[in-house]
């Protein structure tokens, strides 16, 4: 039996699921671990994100920005991936691994719909059976994917309950995975849920982070002295992060979302504003109120609307090697338009926190400094819902 | 009193059971929502509990984010906490309704965190008898299962139907009053037919604990627990009666009036 340690970041993360996924996360847990060390499984990987995903994302310098900010501004180009966001990485990696576990159902939950959409997109590649939980109140803002997925073959299931966002579309895929628990893989979205699968989805996107050393090296001939990532569940921001962990010089900076005002109590600040508690598997900081009810999220982007948080960055922030910020919804709309006009790449209102947080900190940077930013998504699918609230300019 | 209440309350549980033994008969085992569908139903309804023939009452302590429950369950959850539920309120009511039957808190574990250190004596002093937490599996939180483990509550444990033989002598070591076993694979709600692989199941655990087992998930009427009840120690209704419960209290009384003759008859 796996010893604690490996299920855990320090104190946070654990299994803490109802008894019924324990085989299957036992199982789950073999199979990736035996899967990452086979040299087949790794080519056929890596043979993919090149061919089809179109990896290695490129490294942008961003000369205007890098102009307003007062220093070397590089952006690791994850929009540019196949269907335009970083989640695909992982979606493909776990979708491999299921094949090899012989699972040809397919559960995903979605907020967003980036994680929906990729995870559509891979079943389609292979040929297995979609489904995909959405809060209705996503579904509503993120049309457009809801179309993307359903092309794509996948069956996208609305979420009732609850906050009808990602919170309640994920107990409703763990649900279904403890109903169909025997021929179904559940691919989540996120470095969150039940041990392994923080671990695993960060070993999937740390691709991110390799790609992106190895490219500051060759473009900018140094290692960044910040990184910056937009941080929900923490995919993005894990997968960039994990290579630089080790490298103490390069200060790593995890953007939250201040919704309305940290103080306003409608935010998904769960890092700055959580305490420590046990939700969709794992213990992790938490929005919650003193009876320990989890406490509903606040984001203009439906990626960030999470009342938690991967347990590896509660990890990291208690150890104090990473930072982690935040910025409001308004906020991340002038990062949106900011790297549109100058930089002409329309960010994820998601990545626009990371943007809009190098810009409003700009009296931090010094001529010196390179700060190497995750460009997470694009934000095409953002662009009815701010239009619609008025928040494009004219 | 000589005893601590370790001994008194963890006790009561299995001296319901004893008691059943000898007479040959099976335990009843009631699901309600704490604070559904208001405090002052909730507690008719465990008057209805008790006057219907409930051998253990599990009180379910209502949670924002139920990933093991079903619709009915998670509405129930939902409604006592827009009403205003608290863990406090449910030791509360526990302490106004004074079951004569042991009470068995059903929970998540992070309100029981966020109650604090002392929750669990709390839980006792106020008059339950055992707690069962859905989400904290055997070996899962060393620490936290030893708290659970070392309260003056009996410590219930869930066997489920993926559990491999090993496993369930082990989840039986670290539990006390029974053993729940879930009968089949999802969550909680009412289900047609209970499922073909339980009379193995329960074999199997049999071969591997002492401990009575009560089998629960899906297990709605006088027929389903009649069933069951020929293969284990006990059943345990749920989503039907919190249905019932959100109907009224004599509602609640004649189902399970018809659940009791039922495993009687």
């Amino acid at each position: 039996m796996p010893t604690e340690t490996i299920h855990r970041f320090g104190v946070f993360g654990g299994r803490y699921v109802p008894e019924t996924l324990i085989p299957a996360l036992d199982e789950l847990d073999a199979a990736f671990d035996q899967a990452i060390r086979d040299p087949e499984f790794q080519r056929e990987l890596d043979r993919l994100l090149k061919e089809y995903v179109g990896r290695p994302s490129p490294l942008s310098t961003a000369p205007r920005l890098s102009e307003l900010v007062g220093c070397d501004v590089y952006l690791k180009r994850e929009d540019l991936n196949h269907t335009g966001a970083h989640k695909i990485n992982s979606a493909l990696g776990q979708a491999l691994l299921a094949q090899r576990m012989g699972k040809r159902r397919i559960i995903a939950e979605t907020g967003a719909g980036q994680h929906g959409v990729a995870t559509a997109t891979v079943c389609a590649r292979f040929g297995l059976d979609c489904t995909v939980y959405m809060g209705e109140e996503d579904m509503r803002r993120q049309e457009l994917n809801v179309y993307r997925m359903r092309l794509m073959g996948a069956k996208v299931v609305p979420v009732l309950s609850g906050t009808r966002t990602l919170k309640d579309a994920t107990s409703e895929a763990i649900r279904d995975w403890v109903t169909n628990v025997n021929d179904s893989y559940y691919i989540i979205g996120s470095v969150v849920g039940p041990a392994p699968y923080p671990r695993m989805v960060r070993d999937f996107q740390s691709v991110i982070g390799r790609e992106a050393k190895a490219q500051m090296l060759e473009t900018a001939g140094r290692a960044p002295s910040s990184v910056v990532a937009c941080v929900g569940g923490g995919s993005n921001a894990m997968g960039i992060f994990h290579a630089f962990v080790p490298d103490r010089g390069v200060e790593l900076v995890g953007v939250e979302a201040a919704g309305r005002g940290l103080d306003t109590g409608e935010h998904s600040a769960s890092l700055q504003r959580g305490v420590p508690g046990v939700l969709h598997g794992s213990l992790s900081y938490l929005l919650q109120d003193e009876n320990g009810q989890v406490h509903p999220a606040h984001s203009i982007s439906a990626g960030l609307d999470y009342p938690g948080v991967g347990p590896e960055h509660s990890y990291l922030k208690e150890t104090g090697r990473a930072l982690y910020v935040s910025v409001t919804d308004d906020e991340a709309v002038e990062g949106l338009v900011i790297l549109s006009r100058l930089e002409g790449i329309i960010p994820a209102l998601e990545t626009s926190h990371a943007v809009a947080w190098v810009v409003k900190e700009k009296e931090r940077w010094n001529k010196g400094d390179a700060v190497l930013i995750c460009i997470s998504g694009r934000g095409d699918k953002d662009l009815a819902q701010i239009t619609e609230m008025g928040l494009l300019p004219a | 009193m000589a005893s601590p209440p370790a001994t008194t309350s963890s006790n009561s549980i299995t001296r319901r059971f004893d008691a059943l033994k000898k007479e040959s008969r099976r335990a009843l085992v009631c699901y309600v929502t704490a604070g559904h569908p208001d405090v002052g139903r909730s507690l008719d309804t465990l008057r209805a509990l008790e006057e219907g023939g409930a051998d253990i009452i599990e009180l379910g302590v209502p949670f924002s984010d139920p990933i093991a429950d079903g619709p009915v369950i998670q509405a129930s959850s939902q409604q006592a906490l827009e009403k205003g539920m608290t863990y406090d309120g449910v030791l509360a009511l526990i302490e106004r309704a004074r079951p004569k039957v042991p009470v068995v808190l059903f929970s998540y574990l992070n309100p029981i965190l966020a109650a604090g250190p002392d929750a669990l004596t709390r839980a006792a002093e106020a008059g339950a008898s055992g707690i069962l937490v859905t989400d904290i599996p055997v070996g899962a939180d060393p620490a936290r299962e030893a708290w659970l483990g070392a309260s003056p509550l009996a410590f219930i444990r869930l066997v489920a139907p993926t559990t491999p033989r090993e496993r369930m002598a082990e989840i039986a070591r670290h539990g006390s009053g029974f053993v729940y076993l879930i009968s089949r694979l999802g969550v909680t709600g009412v289900q047609e037919t209970t499922a073909t692989s339980l009379p193995d199941s329960i074999k199997r655990l049999r071969s591997t604990t002492t401990l009575p087992i009560c089998v629960g998930f899906g297990i709605s009427t006088p027929e389903q627990a009649r069933a069951v009840g020929q293969l284990a120690d006990g059943v345990v209704v749920g989503s039907a009666l919190v249905k019932a419960a959100g109907q009224g209290p004599e509602d609640v009384l004649k189902l399970t009036r018809s659940l009791r003759e039922a495993l009687d008859g």
